[in-house]
This record gives C-alpha cells, structure tokens and sequence, in this order.
C-alpha cells in the first residue's frame, strides 16, 4: 500500500522561517526565483524572536572610530581564531547594508540623537555596534522580514516539517515533508534547496531553545551527504533561570551584569574575583570597591577609570564558575549562583531591564528590585553546523545550501553577542541569491518516486508498532543524558560513555510508540526529531572527543589549557558514510595577506586606547 | 504555598474539527510549573498524541494561547500557582482551544485568517535612500505596537469576530495594531486612511476595550492604535477643514 502525496515545483524552497530562512527567501524571490518557504511552526514564531540584545554592524553611527575592519578583527578574536575568515570578512563588510535595508522594510531601531540607528555596547566588541529595540532586537527584525517576505510572491507552507531531501546523482533536487496539522505528505522538486532550521541546543536539557531546536538541518544535510565543521563548539551562556524547574534554562540577558549585577555563592561571597584566568590577569577590577566604582561610572555615561568586575569576564569563564561553586557546594538553593541588581534600584532596574523585571515576576515570583535572581548555565547556541562556502553558502552537496545557525563558519569556537542577528541577514541575503542564481540555470528536476517512497515509509513507521515508549520519555532522558556527559565541562570517560548512550538512545526511539493519530500528533513528531537528535548529538560528543584540548565553547576537564601549536589551527569535520558518522581534521587556511595587515592594524590602534584609558580594556 | 506532590484534575477539551469532549486527566504537580507544563506532562505521561501548539516557552512567540478556565491566556505565562488559587478546592481545571478560530484538534486552532488579513496590508512606503531619520521619541510611538507577539488573544476575545463572525468586515485588533504601526510610522507615505475604513472595518469596534484587557504584550490596542485610527478616519471623513487642506497640499499629515 502506497500512500498518496501532493506534489509541488519551484526554483528555490527555503527550509526554516526565522531571520535567516525569511531573508534568503526574500532575496531569492527577487532575484525572480519562483520561492517557497517550508517553516515547522506558524511564520514569525521562530527562535529568533529570543534575541534580545541586538544585531551587530559597523554602523558608525555611535562612534564614527567603528569600522569593517574593527568588527572583524573583534568576531576573529572571538572565535579563538578559527572563524573562517572570509565570512567573517564578508560579514564585517556587508552587515551595516543588511540593517539599514531593515530599517526601510520598516524595522524601528532605537534611535542615537542625530537621529539614525542607535548602537549598544556588548562584550567583545570593540565599540557600541549593536542596533538594537530595547531587549526584543530579534522580535523586532523577524517580523519586519516577515512582513516584508509576504509580499514578494513566495508561498508559504507553514506547519510542515521536512523529514527528507531528494537527490539526483549528488545534487539535491527536492524534498519531503509531512504537514503537522493532517500527517499529509508533500514532496516538493527544487533546482536548490536552503536549509535555515536553526540550531540544535534542544539536545541538552537545561537550554535556551525552542522545541524547534531539534537539529533537523544538521541531520538533512548529514544525511543527504553533506559536511558539517566545528560540531564540539557549544555556547553555554551563564546565566540562565534555575527556578522554578519549569523555566530552567530561560535566557537572562547579559544586560544585567553590564548594568552593575553581582554574583554571589551561599556563602555571600563575590566569587568571581577567584576565578580570573591567566590570559586576563591585571585586565579586571581586584577589589569589590574597583569594581562598584566601575559600575558607577559606566551608568552615569562617563569613561571608566578603573577596570571592569570580574563578572563581565567572556561567558564560557563565567559558566564554568558558577559549574565550579556549585559543584563545592556553595551553589544557590535550586543549584545555581546569585545574581543580584537590586542595588541599582527600582527605577533604573525598571527602566533598563524592563522585560528581565517581568519574566522573573511572572515566572519565577522574584522582584529582582528586591531580591537576588538565582541563575546558573544554560546551552544557548551552537557555533558548529553544516559547512559553506563563504560566498555562496553552498554546502559540499551541489544545490543544497545552508544559512543562520543551522551553517557554520562564521564564530569559529566562539560567538559574539550579537554576531548571531547579523549573520541571519548577511548569509541568509548570500544564500537567496546564490541558490537563485543556480536555478536560473537548470531544468526543473524530475521527483523520484521511490525515494519519497521509502521517506514516507520511514515516517510512518511509528504508527505501524504494536505499543511501545512514550517518546517523550525518551526525548526527556536523552536530553538529561547530554547535559549530563556532553556538558559545559566534559571529560573523555563521559564523552565515551555517550556515545554508547547515544546509540541505545537511537534504537529506542527507532521503537517508540506515539499513539495511532496522524493528525496534530506531537508524540509522532518528537518520535522522529528524536532520530536527527541523537544524530547531531552524536556529531557534537565525537567532535569533542577529538579536540584534545580547551578552547572556546569547548572545555574538556582532562585536557584544561587551549593547545595553539595543533589545535589552534586545526578543525574537526564530520560526514556520514554508510549511516556511520565519520571525523577528520582539517587545516585552517592561512588568513589572505590584507586581512592579515587589518588585523594588525585595528591591535595596534586598541592597543594605544588601551593606554589612554589607563589599562582599562 | 507550594505545589509540590498536589495532585491536580484538569478537563481538557479534546477531539477534532470542533468535535470535542472535556476529558479528565490527572497529574501530580511540581513546584512553580506553569500551565503548558501541566500540558507537556499529560503528553509524555499519559497521552503523547494531545495535541497543543507551542513555541519558546517564555512568552515571546505567542503560540501557547488558550481559555483557561474560561479565560484567554498564554499557557507558558500562567503559573500554577495562580489558577490553583482561582479553581474552587477539588474541582478540575478546565483548558480549552481559543472558541473564535475553527478548531483543528484538542487545543489547536487554525489562526490562518489573521495572516489572511495581514497579506491584504500595503508593504510600509518610505525613502529609497538609506538611512532614514527620525528621532526616538517618533520611534517611541511605533514600538510599542511592535512588541505584539501575534497570539491573537485579542482577536479571540473581540466580540466583532467572536460572537458576530465579521470576518470579511473587519480586521480584528491584532491587525488594527498593524495598520496602526504603519501608519504612525513617521516616514510611511502610503495613504492608509480609506482602507482601515471601507476594507478594515474600524467603525465597528466599538470601543469595549476587551481586546486590551488580555493582552499578554501589555499594548494599549484600544487606546493607542485603534482610537488614534479612528480619530483619523473621522478627521478624513468628517471634518471639511481636513479636507481642503489635504486637497490644496495633497500631503498625508505628519502627525
Ligand atoms: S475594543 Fe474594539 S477591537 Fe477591542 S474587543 Fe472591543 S470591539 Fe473588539
Ligand atoms: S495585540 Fe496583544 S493580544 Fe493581540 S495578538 Fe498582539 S500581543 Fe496578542
Ligand atoms: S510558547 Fe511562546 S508564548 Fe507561550
């Protein structure tokens, strides 16, 4: 018995309708490609709309010292180095044009006094360079593209989930999806296909992501023959809530320490100050007093004399410092660490933290102009993903492309805040247009039947089991798993360990029971995100058991010190060949002689406003 | 007082297509859950087919959105806590899908006509050259509208649609916000007085301010967009002072 599907023809389809998925479609759309857009939820819902802080681009319109180069040599010295820096470059160079088009898409920026595009400050960059709307920057641009894209022709498919591309040869020509609401099936022919899915921080159970975040782009293209890179990179972000256990692992921005917020133990101890690393000795206020007066010059807009507190340290230095007193037994009730603001005082807190006021009001029942907030790590971001080419974003599977989180390249080993908006509309923009251009060339590509065949057989599958798990308990106990021995600080006993796990995991989802609907039937879909979960997880433990070193968003417990001499020039890149997933290394390519003179360039100049402002960086 | 270990009834509306059925579960509750968890806990509990529509859990997507205990809320932002102490002692909690859109399962609607609506909005028209400027306190104006999160609570509450089903007269609030959006937007050109009229449909809000009332964003829909469109809309309408002015100018007004 087969079962039936509709069939559908385009030039260009976009998998994914956050920020990145939405401006590739645009672009491709206007670039007259015939466009469709696959999104898994309802169009503007997308895990973009967590963004808070902002997007950045060399602007210049808060400090006319800004420019490209600044901004690259600041994003390649946040990845540790290993960016690839021709996106990097690109970014640095074409960001500032991507938010400007936002703003005449109608996108409204806070605004400087001259009136143009207004630019926060955020750690790692240089100058204030995030244009930004209050703590909602992400909302903000999501639906001035959605409001944008629903005007330039492209259909869209909302509530469809695409399980499985089709190839020709070794060129993608299409995919398969089925609709969440009916369990119908779709198969689609496309002359070029952009998966912007998102990332894959769900694998972890205390994360910051939607339940989209199942890595399903990971998977497409591993599964399609595609290559991913960087896959040990996570960031986990210190600061997410720890209580109520509902609410565990929900963003509290990094606004609150910018704003002066302290971290204490049980013991009431600012333990931050114990835990400065070499490299940044003498960079950071030694005494409380240091730090309080660092607070109160920022705030009231003048230029610190002094250095900054220990708690503005990078975030990979803070998680593992909160991971540190607790596990000494000096954590918070819910196991975390305190971070107090209330002696900023209730207007100030109001005013500058509006929406971190009433999420811990609503959901926590904590007046943080009162009391402290308990906040411990939290998996906010994945800087691995599938690989591109830095130009056109192609993956190494002709006519498959990838952009946004779902692609990698761009933060190396570590993100910048605010680097993430930015690389939706820049890569998303390069994505559309080269898919496009790629079309234009070809016949449209017959479907196969056969292969929808099988896809749809594999979909199915769950429903023709006689009874068996809930695969919501095994969506929650693998997610426990990881977070547990794929952590913030890993070992390479753990990381052993889940592998094995993970394949146990793998053969009991491939023998879950969701129940007999097909109709909005979340059991069936978590039964199959669960497969490209355990998938991309298993891309993440073996990238980690490989990197035999620390660095960045990667921190192995055996191994504590970065290891320049190898590692520091090399990355890990995974595939799957025969459904085992494989790993090699690769050099990182020798950055081209004029970015090189860049770089230079802008050390030399922080370097002398280094002095000026009295060691202070 | 805390939840934990209590045991909680809830009556769930579930079936197809309209066709539904208040159905008991039970669950044992944790401490500080908020609604959608008691959900997410049936699902892997007991029931892995119930249907809920859901997002990022923080209140920041507006996918959750559903009548508890006849009340039209976000099911992530509406702690335990609160709808214990509002439920009589012993008696089920009662979750049911938004009651203005068709129903597709369970606690599932199908909101398509408020994107319907939203495709027939004119693009914001402003300056080709980049870099437009406006200050913040323009700015101010229109971002407040731009924190609406798209749950459609408000349309679900407005009596226009829910008890009346004007749904080819009038846009809804969630919509009016939009229009508003735009056409406070100070460098928006298009002339969108005539359609929020005849093609939107403003005259038959009546001005009951239920919309606003449930807001999860905190927009003041009533007071802020809708009123000023109306105000607007008369001044275009029915004020001849207005009229020749905008004849001999033929410019939209810049408030
Ligand atoms: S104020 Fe107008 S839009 Fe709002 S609920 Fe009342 S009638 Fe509907
Ligand atoms: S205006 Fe408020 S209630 Fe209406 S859709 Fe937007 S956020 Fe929801
Ligand atoms: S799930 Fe996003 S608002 Fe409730």
């Amino acid at each position: 018995m087969s079962e039936p599907y509709t069939r559908h023809e385009y030039d260009v389809i976009v998998i994914g309708a956050g920020g990145a998925g939405l401006r590739a479609a645009i672009e491709a759309a206007r670039c007259g490609a015939k466009t469709a857009i696959i999104t898994k939820s309802l169009l503007g819902k997308a895990h973009t709309v967590m963004a808070e802080g902002g997007c950045a681009a060399a602007l210049q319109n808060a400090d006319p010292r800004d420019n490209w180069k600044v901004h690259f040599h600041d994003t390649m010295k946040g990845s540790k180095w290993l960016a690839d820096w021709r996106m990097a470059e690109f970014h640095a160079k074409e960001a500032p044009d991507r938010v400007r088009e936002l703003e005449q898409w109608g996108a409204v920026f806070d605004r400087t006094r001259k009136q143009l595009i207004n630019q926060r400050n955020f750690g790692g960059h240089t100058f204030p360079r995030l244009a930004h709307v209050g703590d909602a920057t992400g909302l903000e641009i999501i639906r001035t593209l959605q409001e944008r894209g629903i005007h330039e022709g492209i259909d869209i498919f909302m509530e469809y989930t695409v399980r499985h591309l089709l190839k020709e040869g070794d060129r993608v020509t299409g995919c398969v999806a089925y609709t969440r609401v009916d369990g119908d099936f779709h198969a689609f022919s496309a002359k070029s296909v952009v998966l912007a899915t998102g990332g894959s921080t769900r694998c972890w159970s205390v994360c910051s992501g939607s339940w989209e975040y199942t890595g399903d782009g990971h998977a497409l293209a591993l599964w399609a023959g595609a290559e991913l890179r960087d896959m040990e990179f996570v960031q986990f972000h210190p600061t997410g809530m720890v209580w109520p256990p509902s609410v565990r692992g929900i963003l509290v921005t990094e606004g609150v320490r910018g704003e002066g917020g302290r971290l204490t133990n049980s013991e009431d101890d600012r333990f931050m100050f114990n835990y400065v690393p070499e490299m940044f000795q003498g960079d950071h206020a030694e005494t409380i007093e240091e730090a309080d007066q660092w607070v109160e010059e920022v705030v009231s807009g003048k230029l610190a004399t002094v250095r900054r507190p220990p708690e503005l340290l990078t975030r990979d230095v803070v998680a593992k410092a909160i991971k540190a007193e607790v596990e000494a037994g000096r954590g918070s009730p819910h196991g975390g660490a305190f971070l107090d603001i209330s002696h900023r005082g209730e207007e100030a807190i109001k005013k500058k933290l509006p929406s971190m006021y009433h999420q811990f009001m609503e959901l926590a029942g904590v007046d943080i102009t009162k009391d402290a907030m308990e906040v411990g790590p939290t998996a906010h971001y994945i800087m691995g993903g599938i690989r591109v080419d830095a130009e056109s974003q192609e993956t190494t599977v002709p006519g498959l492309y990838a952009c946004g989180e779902a692609s990698s390249g761009l933060h190396g080993a570590n993100r910048l805040g605010g680097n993430s908006l930015s690389d939706l509309i820049t890569f998303g923009k390069r994505a559309g247009e080269y898919a496009a251009k790629r079309a234009n060339n070809l016949a449209q590509p017959s479907i196969d039947g056969s292969q929808v065949s099988k896809a749809i057989e594999d979909m199915i599958a769950p429903f023709a089991r006689e009874g068996g798990e809930n695969p919501g308990t095994i969506y929650d106990e693998m997610r426990e798993m990881m977070q547990l021995k794929v952590g913030i600080i890993r070992t390479k006993h753990e990381l052993e360990e889940a592998l094995v796990d993970l394949t146990a995991f793998k053969e009991r989802a491939m023998e879950s029971f969701p129940g007999t609907s097909r109709r909005y039937n979340s059991g069936w879909h978590q039964a199959l995100d669960l497969i490209n979960m355990a998938d991309v997880s298993r891309a993440c433990a073996l990238a980690a058991l490989t990197r035999e070193e620390s660095r960045g968003g990667h921190t192995r417990d055996d191994m504590p010190t970065p290891e320049d001499e190898y590692w520091g020039k090399t990355i890990n890149i995974i595939w799957m060949e025969d459904g085992e997933i494989k790993i090699r290394q690769e050099p990182v390519e020798e950055m081209r002689d004029d970015l090189q003179a860049a770089i230079k360039e802008v050390k030399a100049m922080i370097a002398e406003r280094a002095k000026e402002q009295g060691g202070d960086d | 007082m805390s939840l934990k270990g209590k045991k909680q009834a809830f009556k769930l509306a579930r079936g197809e297509d309209g066709e539904t059925a208040l159905t008991e579960y039970e669950i044992t509750l944790d401490e500080g859950m908020v609604v959608l968890d008691c959900m997410h806990r049936i699902q892997h509990e007991q029931e892995p087919d119930m249907a809920v529509r859901w997002n990022c859990k923080a209140g920041k997507c507006g996918s959750c959105s559903a009548e508890i205990n006849g009340r039209p809320r976000l099911m992530c932002m509406t702690r335990m806590s609160d709808v214990v102490a509002e439920t009589p002692e012993g008696k089920p909690i009662e979750i049911r899908p938004m009651k203005t859109f068709p129903h597709i399962k369970d606690l599932v609607t199908d909101v398509s006509w408020n994107y319907d609506v939203a495709q027939r909005i004119a693009p914001i028209d402003g300056p080709e050259s980049m870099d437009w400027e406006f200050n913040q306190m323009e700015a101010d104006r229109v971002q407040h509208f731009r924190e609406c999160i798209e749950c459609f609570l408000c349309v679900n509450t407005c009596h226009v649609l829910r008890d009346h089903q004007m749904f080819d007269d009038f846009a809804g609030p969630r919509n009016l916000v939009r229009l508003a959006q735009y056409e406070m937007h100070p460098l928006d050109t298009e002339d969108r007085v005539p359609e929020i009229k005849k093609e939107f449909g403003i005259e038959y809000c009546n001005i009951t301010r239920c919309c606003t009332e449930v807001c999860p964003a905190g927009i003041q829909i009533t007071d802020d967009a809708i009123i000023q469109l109306k105000e607007r809309v008369v001044d275009r309408y029915y004020d001849p002072l207005q009229r020749i002015w905008r004849t001999i100018t033929r410019q939209k007004v810049r408030y």
